[in-house]
């Protein structure tokens, strides 16, 4: 059933956010379509202030939309109205998060900041620790795992971030700005762990960036502008 | 589940130390007050304890000798005696004073209760009941037993108005309600002590009585000076010490006393009720005040303290939030450092009321009934002063963590 899921991915209909009433009331998104396929990274960008933050919160069910449609991992969270009970869980099991800043848990050492989740969903602490050490390897920083936050570069810690996000394997990660504090070249390097994820672990991701950078590299891109979005293929530039 | 309180607390362990020994100086200084109080009470119980007395027969309707001053003729003692079920008696006479060594210089003074006791009575109720060093009182004048809180040596030599004495015994734990030590002296010496007048008085006291005609009439030989002698000596003592035969009730001792003898008479659980209840009442009532207030200065301060830390962290609780943690998990976290912190702050309170105790002026007594109720306390207060902290962190908005 889980990898049913992974094969689904990210589909939005209509998605409409209302902040305010009356004669206050703003629209921050105004009927918002958007598909990513699993295994597909796309990028979302668009000026401050035109929807992104508001369309990441809806999607991490953090804030509830106030019309529309969303399927996460196959299974409708959204349709004019929570689907799900515990958004809770739908955030632990389904949605990774990668953020601007890592804001890893300054007192717990690598490992356990990206046990930490499936340790919170019931796993042992032995196995949550097994899961957290293979996605380190997998990302190179297993030489680090019993650093603390605070002694990592900030290439190595947005890298435990990015661990931290896929160790559950969630079938959608939302990442936000997630190469805004890096130079050139670890952000073409995060970019490249995220695609190397997305496909193997068939997972569908949304980064929204306003990095110059990293936007060649996407092989579709949303633009989102007073609450709407388009669609326009990327350049998809390789990587190698 | 690893423990997130306790991983926190070991990254930031030099915080959590300095602000539970903070924390720990209050509960140090709330437990001292404890035991200030507890060590009044002692006090008290260690006077009647020490009194070695079953009753007091004291002037009527006062609460002496302790509570109030009371005055009964020197010779009651006999007529109390006599009575069925009395195996002692004994005069005594209580003062509060400034004493002085003359002897070794320099001077020093040490407030005491000098307690006049029959010399001739070792046994007798009043008397020390054991010396640590040095004898007993064996002269009539000029003689004293001294508690070891006076800091006097054997042989020092102090002054008690306008006599010379020379400390020849030493005691220990005789002190009076007030923690006061005490400092036994032959009853004559204390009697004249205590009523003594000084020269002036006694001479203008004696013109006035010398000009008086009815005191001093020509025809009646030898009636100016047995006024006189009436006047410059004092036979009066503050209470008689009764001890009961083996066996018998104090009570039924007590009865015909009140009735026959006109005074007031009183059992060891009504004096004992008269020293709490009344005479450290008020400093009871002060110290439990202290409390009140350190307890809430500790509340307001583990408050204050948890509350900052947490709000140190809002952005990793938001994301802790994001990322699916419970709202029951962030609040055990905080509360489990609120109460880390109530554990180091009790063990520091502990071992420094413990140390800093003996240095006390006045007795203070740790019970440790007192300090598993402070304990308590303590958690308590951790307790109530997290849930500031906890609503803070509960209210924190996982979107927080996006931006935007």
């Amino acid at each position: 059933m889980a990898d049913l899921d992974r094969q689904r991915g990210i589909h939005i209909e209509g998605l409409r956010k209302r902040y305010g009433q009356g004669d206050t009331a703003v629209d921050a998104l105004k009927g918002v379509d958007m598909t990513v396929a699993p295994g597909e990274v796309v990028g979302l960008i668009g000026p401050s202030g035109s929807g992104k933050s508001t369309l990441l919160k809806c999607l991490g069910a953090v804030i509830e939309p106030s019309a529309g449609r969303m399927t996460l991992g196959g299974e409708t969270i959204y349709d004019d109205g929570w689907r799900i009970h515990d958004l809770r869980a739908l955030r632990r099991d389904k949605i990774g998060f990668i953020f601007q800043a890592p804001y890893l848990i300054p007192f717990l050492d690598v490992t356990d900041n990206v046990a930490l989740l499936p340790m919170l969903a019931g796993r042992s602490n032995a196995e949550s620790r097994r899961m957290a050490l293979e996605l380190l390897q997998a990302l190179d920083v297993a030489h680090r795992a019993k650093a603390m936050p605070s002694q990592l570069s900030g290439g190595e810690q947005q890298r435990v971030a990015i661990a931290r996000a896929l160790v559950s394997r969630p079938p959608v990660i939302l990442a936000d700005e997630p190469t805004a504090p890096l130079d050139s070249e670890r952000a073409l390097a995060v970019v490249r762990i995220l695609n190397r994820m997305a496909q193997q672990f068939a997972t569908a991701i949304i980064v929204v960036t306003h990095d110059e950078k990293i936007i060649p590299t996407f092989q579709r891109i949303y633009h989102i502008r007073d609450g709407r979005t388009h669609e326009e293929a990327g350049a998809g530039r390789a990587f190698d | 589940m690893i423990s997130l309180a306790g991983r926190d607390i070991l990254h930031a362990w030099g915080k959590f130390a300095f602000t539970g020994v903070g924390l720990g100086l209050l509960v140090g200084v709330t437990l001292t007050m404890a035991g200030v109080y507890r060590g009044m009470v002692d006090d008290a119980r260690v006077l009647l304890d020490n009194s070695g007395a079953d009753l007091w027969v004291v002037q009527q309707d006062t609460l002496g000798p302790y509570a109030e001053s009371s005055s009964l003729p020197d010779d009651t003692w006999r007529s109390i005696r006599n009575l069925h079920g009395v195996a002692r008696v004994a005069n005594v006479t209580y003062l509060t004073m400034q004493v002085r060594t003359v002897a070794p210089t320099p001077p020093r003074e040490v407030r005491a209760m000098v307690v006049g006791i029959s010399a001739d009575g070792v046994g007798q109720p009043g008397h020390p009941g054991y010396l640590v060093a040095g004898r007993h009182i064996t002269r009539s004048h000029y003689e004293a037993v001294a508690d070891i809180a006076t800091r006097f040596q054997l042989g020092d030599r102090v002054r008690i108005r306008r006599n010379v004495y020379t400390v020849v015994g030493l005691t220990r734990r005789m002190v009076s309600s007030g923690g006061d030590p005490m400092l036994f002296v032959p009853i004559k010496d204390a009697q004249a002590a205590q009523f003594l007048k000084d020269n002036d008085a006694l001479l203008r006291s004696r013109g006035r009585t010398a000009q008086n005609p009815t005191l001093n009439r020509p025809g009646v030989p030898g009636l100016l000076e047995a006024v006189l002698a009436t006047q410059t000596s004092n036979s009066s003592v503050n209470a008689v010490l009764v001890q009961v035969e083996a066996g018998t009730d104090a009570e039924t001792v007590a009865a015909p006393i009140r009735r026959w003898k006109r005074f007031t008479v009183y059992t060891r659980a009504q004096m004992q009720e008269i020293l709490i209840a009344k005479l450290i009442a008020t400093s009871a009532r002060q110290i439990g005040m202290f409390l009140v207030i350190l307890a809430a200065v500790s509340a307001a301060i583990v408050a204050f303290i948890i509350y900052t830390l947490t709000m140190g962290k809002i952005r990793e609780i938001a994301v802790l939030k994001l990322i699916g943690t419970r709202n029951r998990t962030i609040a055990a976290m905080i509360l489990q450092q609120a109460l880390g912190l109530g554990v180091i702050g009790f063990v520091v309170g502990k071992i420094s009321a413990t140390v800093w105790a003996p240095y006390f002026p006045k007795y203070v007594l740790l019970e440790p009934g007192d300090a598993l109720r402070g304990f308590i306390a303590v958690m308590l207060i951790c307790i109530v002063a997290s849930a500031l902290a906890i609503q803070a962190a509960l209210k924190v908005d996982p979107a927080e963590a996006i931006g935007g």
